[in-house]
């Protein structure tokens, strides 16, 4: 390697002065660039206080939402606010009514139950609670151990005793009372959250289990307290003395232990009754029983065939609703396309009128182009906005909001294609004596409808994206219901459900819009 | 387009050897106009079943409401021609009877003691810097990502593979939803859109600045390549001063349909000048409606000239061609 002199580096320099001296911005772009940024991002960060915000956003709640793009919870609550278990669940629970899960296992036994009432509820009958429950009947041992606790747990803190001295006291006052009484119900329950992490349900005590760990919590249904015994393992949560219990369980689910009831949230991947809704005879069938009851099965309807039945389940499944949401997609292509295509029947005459070197009259030229640039700088969503009100909310107000804007922009483009167009081939045409409008036909259109084409097909497209959008605000289609949606806070996976819809249609219409480009444009274009 | 291929006019070579010229283009004319006859039949089928099912989806039915199409005229008469000035200054209205119609005062965003913000301005400073800030982070991702994404200086397959994907997704998934499962964790406010606006314009710059830099002239990196520079070296000396014109040309490009789209999205709940736009219009406050369009229309006017202007600086005459 030669090492240059220093006149040598001196020759060098003098030889390229653009190279060596230039002038201060030019030196120092890159690095007044990255300092303008990074004020700006200062700046932005204290506009918006933007670490206040993400610190203060609700992260934990982040994870529950995007898992309920994929999957669903179902919320079992475990009561045992008497001493009986009773497992119930929310209205419109995926599992439909009265739903028996193999992963929730009771047992029966004789629980101590305390009564509010009259004195007389004593000749009650034994065998009241747990109506429908299926259960594993009990066993003598665990009976044994069910009562055992129970009792021990009685007398260790007395409520029961204390409770019914205190009924009989009330009871002489004249007011209702709180006995207690032992009678046949469910002793346990125990409900697997996943293979290795389980809550285990009595009256008096809960054993929650994650992978081998297990915390053993005491309820105190007299002082209605919870209390933990030990301290409790980095994956439950008390926030305060007695207060209520919550037990993480990752993406299975999550159990919320209050002194009176155990709620438990269990996930699961997938989309729950996707086709058909719980109140559907198909509901809960794999797909050859459907097939068989939707051919040959015995009507279900007698007026009308089971295939028909069957679809008219699947389009008014009442979680997913996709019949709706199949017309309100529908309703965003029609927008965009519908939109699109008036746009460009109405730009490309007026864009002839607003090329000066077609229509050599430079009032109207001017007054055209300013028209447009209005109509396109007046934002799509005002227009949305104001449609929205003329027509009310539904597809004529997009299509109207995507029609101004879209000639505004067609009328503009058209406009300044036409004022780049070859001259020589007019001339031609006008040589040979053809009449104006000939002209325009044979020595202008067949130069700029190729670019016209390709134009429109492109934001044809790109109106079938931004037509989700404005349909937020009112304008119809997909929007409206995507964002309803996402308002509950619950629906996610609706939202995921219309999103790969949208993805689908958007997708479809790229590759049309790319195919019919390549047909009716590419082959004049290429010459 | 000439075809040569003589095989296809064997059915017009008459008995004597004569190739008839004439019945070939007359038929090739008859059958390209059956195209386009077809062709428009059925766009004129389409279009009339696309209006019909608009009209029968729709809250109101075409007919029935088209005497009200031009009502926001009407909703956009003010009281009198300084009601608007007043609106878009904060300047107290004669009108004033302490509702929200013509309560402008109240907006003022005060600095100082006396020097105040007008509530619009400052609405519509927090929008255009939700668009600019928004930008500038899909403008960072997009320049880093264009480069490994790009042919000639990424040889990995997979890696290419993997970007290019990740680029499509963040541009394919509808801006909406991203600001609407931002609201749900953040609450109401700019970040939410922000974030929207920017994970979509990392997908839409990254695409169009790969493009850009697979069409860059490879001389200068081979020659990087030749005296030892590694790979950052070759990328910053040889490829970033060729596109970087073209890099900032898209990013104004951007920056316009961002400073529409943060609207758009203000208006369904993101803060900033859609969302005043959209509650003055359903209250009907013509003054504030009309002050509000009014400084919108400016902004986005100034917006796209001031860019429009500078591209041209820096690419010329290119940097005319349309783009989204």
């Amino acid at each position: 390697m030669t090492t240059l002199t220093a006149d040598q580096i001196e020759d060098i320099e003098r030889r390229h002065p653009d190279a060596f001296r230039q002038p201060f911005f030019k030196r120092f772009a890159y690095p007044i660039a990255v300092v303008v940024l990074a004020l700006y991002t200062v700046y932005a960060w204290w506009f918006f206080s933007i670490g206040s915000v993400i610190s203060n956003g609700n992260w934990n709640i982040a994870g529950a939402y995007l898992a309920d793009w994929v999957s669903y919870e179902v919320r079992p609550d475990v009561e045992y606010k008497t001493g009986d278990i009773e497992i119930t669940y929310p209205r419109f629970s995926p599992l439909g009514e009265n739903p028996d899960p193999s992963w929730i296992t009771t047992e029966r036994g004789l629980v101590t139950v305390s009564v509010e009432g009259t004195d007389t509820s004593d000749s009650k009958p034994a065998s009241t609670g747990g109506a429908g429950v299926g259960g594993s009947f009990m066993s003598p041992s665990s009976d044994a151990t069910n009562t055992g606790g129970s009792g021990l747990m009685n007398s260790f803190m007395s409520p029961s005793s204390d409770a019914s001295s205190m009924g009989s006291s009330a009871d002489a006052g004249g007011g209702t009372s709180v006995v207690t009484e032992t009678r046949e119900g469910i002793a346990e329950a125990t409900v697997e959250i996943s293979s290795t992490a389980k809550v285990q349900i009595t009256a008096d005590e809960i054993r929650l289990t994650r992978s081998g760990e297990t915390v053993v919590l005491t309820i105190d249904r007299k002082n209605e307290k919870v209390f933990p015994v030990g301290d409790l393992p980095s994956w439950a949560l008390q926030k305060g003395e007695g207060e209520k219990v919550i037990a993480y369980f990752g993406f299975a689910g999550r159990a919320e232990v209050r002194w009176y009831e155990v709620k438990v949230n269990r996930r699961f991947l997938g989309w729950e009754n996707f086709w058909f809704d719980t109140r559907s005879p198909y509901w809960g069938k794999t797909f050859p029983e459907v097939m068989a009851l939707a051919f040959s099965g015995e009507r279900i309807d007698p007026d009308r065939s089971n295939l028909a039945v069957m679809w008219d389940n699947i389009v008014n499944n009442a979680e997913w609703q996709h019949g709706d949401v199949w017309i309100k997609l529908l309703q965003t292509i029609v927008m965009a396309f519908v939109g699109t295509l008036f746009a460009v029947t109405i730009a490309f005459p007026l864009s002839f009128m607003a090329a000066r070197n077609i229509t050599p009259n430079r009032f109207v030229n001017q007054i055209l182009k300013r028209f447009f640039d209005f109509l396109r700088s007046v934002d799509m969503l005002i227009w949305a906005l104001f449609f929205t009100r003329a027509f009310g909310p539904g597809p004529l107000a997009g299509i109207s909001a995507i029609f101004f804007t879209d000639t505004g922009t067609f009328g503009k483009l058209y406009s300044e294609a036409l004022e780049n167009i070859d001259d020589k081939q007019r001339e031609g045409v006008r040589s040979v004596g053809a009449s104006p409008a000939a002209v325009q036909r044979f020595g202008v259109v067949p130069q700029v409808l190729p670019v016209f084409i390709s134009q429109a097909l492109y934001f044809w497209e790109s109106n079938t994206r931004s037509a989700t959008i404005i349909g937020a605000v009112g304008a119809g289609g997909i929007g409206l219901k995507l964002w309803e949606a996402m308002r509950t806070n619950s629906d996610w996976e609706n939202v995921a459900y219309m999103v790969i819809l949208i993805l689908i249609v958007v997708f479809v219409f790229d590759n049309i819009s790319n195919a019919l480009r390549s047909r009716l444009v590419e082959p004049a274009s290429k010459e | 387009m000439a075809v040569t291929d003589a095989s296809a006019h064997g059915a017009y070579v008459s008995g004597d050897g004569r190739y008839d010229v004439e019945r070939h283009w007359r038929d090739l004319n008859a059958t390209r106009r059956l195209y386009t006859i077809g062709g428009l039949v059925a766009l004129a089928i389409a279009l009339v079943a696309s209006l019909w099912f608009a009209n029968e989806t729709n809250a109101g039915k075409f007919f029935d409401r088209l005497p009200h199409f031009f009502d926001f005229v009407g909703d956009l008469i003010p009281r009198d021609g300084w009601e608007v000035w007043r609106a878009l200054f904060d300047l107290p209205s004669p009108y004033d009877t302490g509702s929200l119609q013509y309560n402008y005062p109240v907006g003022r965003v005060y600095i100082t003691e006396n020097l105040y913000v007008p509530e619009y301005f400052y609405k519509m400073l927090e929008t255009l810097n939700i668009a600019v800030f928004a930008t500038l982070i899909g403008f960072t991702f997009g320049f880093i990502f264009s480069f490994i994404a790009a042919k000639n200086l990424t040889g990995s397959r997979w890696l290419r593979f993997v970007v290019r994907r990740l680029m499509e997704i963040l541009r394919a998934f509808p801006e909406i939803v991203i600001a609407g499962f931002f609201l749900a964790i953040f609450s109401l406010g700019p970040i939410p859109a922000m974030i929207a606006v920017a994970i979509h314009t990392i997908g839409a710059l990254g695409k169009m600045f790969f493009e850009v830099v697979e069409n860059a002239d490879m001389k200068p990196d081979e020659g990087l390549r030749a005296v030892g520079g590694n790979w950052f070296e070759r990328v910053w000396f040889g490829i970033v001063p060729q596109v970087m014109p073209n890099f900032i040309s898209y990013f104004l490009l951007r920056l316009e349909i961002n400073v529409r789209a943060s609207t758009i999205l203000g208006a369904v709940g993101a803060g900033g000048i859609g969302e005043a736009l959209r509650l003055s219009i359903s209250r009907g406050h013509e003054a504030k409606t009309l002050a509000i369009i009014l400084l919108l229309f400016v902004t986005i006017i100034c917006v796209d000239q001031l860019s429009a202007w500078l591209r041209k600086k820096l690419v010329g005459k290119q940097a005319f061609e349309f783009g989204r």
